[in-house]
């Protein structure tokens, strides 16, 4: 790690974290550059790359067409040749129109060629709701993209994600996709230099407890943290998995926690059907079957495109109150 | 509150006459005791009830012919055992017989003979209305849904005109019974059937502190034997630790409270038998010789069955020791102390052990280690072991001496085969022989009672073919 001259904690936020990880790989190896809808002379429509372009100039720090098939399969040719580059796409809802890429082409070709064709590609997008941006700029559909054998998906939730994840996502030989829940870019708080690199294989656990896991990731972490707090109050000890990669799973962790407290909550803004979280409780069904001391809990978004309106946002989307009382429920 | 049926007992059965009452009322019954000899148009036979409790009114006189299906008496089932009760269109259960298929329950048709059994003169008066002639007021119609609902039209009270027993009232007798009815199955979650079967605890004893009474884990722990953990359940891992070290914590601790109070209260008394078994090796490997390899016999099934009919012979080991006295087995249900892949042991029955044949015992055997490994025991094998066996054999030890498990009277061990010098007839040579001991509740018996057994043993095993 070069956290060159980083004092021991710097305040910070997600966002400043993700645009000095970004800093970081740009200066640490030419291969690396980064292309996207607005991400030069507006600095990312959420700000990441701001100061960028000034900073490594155009030939680095690139614009694109309004065109997500293209430049993500410009990505992808610049990897197969040789580069590592880092694709932004605006939001998940618009890297639908680049799915067909990275589908059919990223997380393909390394297999197709027996293993001749490395895609080494970043793509980073922002993915959730709760910021009025209504239904085309605020679904959930990373579970989607965790379906697809031959991509890495990573979910940072912290700012020390945020800010070390980059790093190993480049390093890795298949397409990674790393979504940023937009929620969180204006996560204040302090950055204190890792022990460690981050590790994008392992969930890790934010907080310890014996009762009840809340199984999470991304943007619900904030909201299972805080309903681990209530439950605290309470007498109810609840630890918080954070599943930190989407894809693969990680299964020892998921089997641990269970065997630990005997109860799971699985927190998931996705759309509850066929989303990650019954993914992870089919799964929990399958390996834990004999450590469940009650019923698996699933808090998801209400089936409906996001609404605008904000209290109609609020009321779709998995709320503490909502963890809390699922965590009542399994706990009895 | 169960009924006791006219059992189909053959294919071709579809009424009975009832020859005569082994029982009466206020009789307690054992599921299998036969309680009623029953006349069909081949044979008489004695019935057995499938249920266990106290019978209670007997509805069918001696000398009445009824269809098959037809309630001839009420169990009442003990309180403290549920009753598995399934009140969907059930049919009674049958007893151990192969049999095509069985006419459907329906409305008794009118027949020649009595086709519905007449309420018997009891001397409490039944809650339906009777007119002068003994006869409930009912439709057809409400007959059959009585019928389907596994109710007796007699206990119901009328609310119809004349107190006509109504659609109504028995959809809503109905209704309450399945209310009351105990579930057909014990709600437990996964992980409390499992520490149930570890710690040794029978789920249909245990209060169900969950939504809707289901088990939970917790209920499972408070009603462990051994001392209660001082940690409430599910907190006493404070590290991350591998899978199985918190259940086998668990159950060491029960291990330890229950092995502590048996040598505490149990004056033990040792005996041990070296046992020939030159013959039992020899005919077992004849036997297996023509056998197929999933059916081959261990040795460990003589020993067994040898222990079981042993325990027959003296029937004063074969039971328990409470409140300062000695209690009989109602058979002889051999438990098998089975050591678990994470540590520790549970000693599930083999129930009427002295009864199966061989192979049904090497089956069985099979199959209770199997699932006593994988915490898939069932509650009737868990509680009532009236004598146990360990047998460290394939563990390469020549002798084990147990400890008793409360509140049995005796332990029997038996050690590995094994290749010794012995005298035979005056000669040396070299013969397989098996320590078997016995370690015995000196409240219970003595000595002589011991050595009884052990030379029982002994002498069976020199018969394997008669085992």
């Amino acid at each position: 790690m070069s956290a060159d001259g980083q004092p021991e904690k710097a305040k910070t936020t997600y966002r400043e974290a993700m645009r000095e990880a970004l800093r970081e790989a740009l200066s640490a190896d030419d291969r690396v550059f980064l292309m996207g809808e607005d991400v030069g002379r507006y600095g990312g429509c959420f700000g990441v790359s701001l100061g960028l372009l000034e900073e490594f100039g155009p030939e680095r720090v690139r614009d694109t067409p309004l065109s997500e098939s293209a430049f993500v399969g410009a990505g992808i040719g610049a990897a197969l040749a040789g580069m590592r580059p880092i694709v932004e796409i605006m939001t998940v809802n618009f890297s639908l129109l680049a799915l067909d890429q990275i589908v059919n082409n990223a997380a393909t070709l390394l297999h197709m060629s027996g293993g001749q064709l490395p895609v080494p590609l970043v793509i980073r997008m922002t993915t959730g709701a709760g910021r009025q941006l209504a239904a085309q700029h605020s679904h959930s559909l990373e579970g989607w993209y965790a379906h697809i054998p031959g991509i890495r998906v990573l979910a940072p939730a912290t700012i020390e994600d945020a800010r070390h994840m980059l790093a190993p996502a480049l390093a890795e030989p298949d397409p990674v996709l790393i979504f940023e829940h937009g929620s969180l870019y204006n996560a204040a708080g302090e950055l204190s230099p890792p022990a460690t690199a981050v590790d994008i294989d392992h969930a890790t656990i934010r907080r310890p407890g014996t009762d009840i896991s809340l199984i999470t990731y991304g943007g619900s972490l904030p909201k299972a943290l805080a309903a681990a707090d209530e439950l605290s109050t309470e007498g109810i000890n609840a630890e918080v998995v954070d599943l930190r990669t989407l894809r693969p799973l990680d299964d020892e962790a998921i089997t641990a926690t269970v065997a630990r407290t005997h109860r799971a909550v699985i927190v998931d803004e996705a759309w509850r059907t066929g989303s990650l979280a019954a993914e992870i409780s089919a799964r929990i069904a399958e390996e834990s079957f004999y450590e469940l001391d009650a019923p698996v809990e699933r808090v998801c978004s209400a089936e409906v495109p996001i609404p605008y309106a904000r209290r109609l946002e609020e009321a779709a989307l998995p709320q503490t109150a909502d963890i809390v009382a699922a965590a009542h429920r399994a706990v009895g | 509150m169960a009924e006791f049926t006219m059992p189909s007992l053959g294919a071709d059965m579809d009424e009975g006459t009832l020859q005569e009452w082994l029982v009466r009322p206020g009789d307690e019954v054992h599921k299998g005791d036969p309680v009623a000899v029953v006349e069909t148009a081949k044979s008489t036979i004695e019935v057995e009830c499938f249920e266990t409790g106290t019978i209670g009114k007997l509805l069918v006189e001696p000398g009445m012919t009824v269809p098959v299906g037809t309630a001839l008496a009420l169990i009442e089932a003990p309180a403290e055992k549920p009753r598995k009760q399934d009140r969907k269109q059930e049919k009674p259960r049958q007893p151990e017989k192969a049999e095509a298929k069985r006419p459907t329950r329906r409305a008794p048709q009118p027949t020649p003979t009595l086709a519905r059994p007449e309420p018997t003169s009891v001397p409490e008066p039944p809650a339906g209305h009777e007119d002068e002639r003994g006869h409930i007021e009912a439709g057809p119609l409400v007959r059959h849904l009585a019928e389907r609902s596994g109710l007796d039209l007699e206990t119901l009270k009328g609310s119809g005109p004349g107190g006509r027993v109504t659609r109504t009232d028995v959809e809503q007798a109905a209704a309450a019974a399945e209310a009351a009815a105990p579930p057909s199955r014990i709600r437990a979650t996964p992980l409390a059937r499992r520490l149930a079967a570890e710690l040794d605890v029978d789920l249909t004893a245990v209060k169900g502190s969950g939504k809707g009474g289901v088990v939970r884990a917790a209920d499972v722990r408070a009603e462990a034997p051994g001392p209660a953990t001082t940690a409430p359940p599910g907190r006493h891992v404070t590290a991350p630790v591998r899978r199985s070290e918190g259940r086998s914590a668990a159950m060491r601790q029960a291990i330890a409270g229950l092995m502590a109070r048996a040598n505490r209260d149990i004056p033990h008394y040792y005996l041990s038998q070296t046992v020939d078994m030159a013959t039992a090796m020899d005919w077992l490997h004849e036997h297996n010789r023509h056998t197929p390899v999933g059916e081959r016999l261990l040795p460990a099934a003589l020993l067994l069955k040898a222990a079981a009919l042993a325990a027959r012979e003296v029937p004063e080991l074969n039971g328990f020791w409470t409140d300062d006295h000695f209690t009989a087995g109602d058979g002889v249900h051999l438990g098998v102390a089975v050591s678990l892949r994470g540590g520790g042991l549970v000693a599930p029955a083999l129930r009427d052990a002295d009864t199966l044949e061989l192979p049904q015992l090497m089956t069985a055997l099979k199959d209770l280690v199997a699932r006593a490994r994988t915490g898939r025991l069932r509650g009737s094998e868990l509680s009532g072991p009236t004598l146990t066996v360990t047998s460290l054999g394939d563990q390469g030890v020549e002798a084990v001496f147990g400890v008793i498990y409360p509140p049995q009277v005796a332990l029997v061990g038996f050690g590995r085969v094994v290749d010794r010098p012995c005298a035979v007839d005056g000669l040396l040579g070299v013969r397989p022989v098996v320590t078997a001991t016995l370690s015995a509740d000196h409240r219970a018996t003595d000595g002589a009672v011991g050595a009884h057994y052990l030379t029982a043993v002994d002498r069976l095993l020199q018969n394997p073919e008669q085992l």
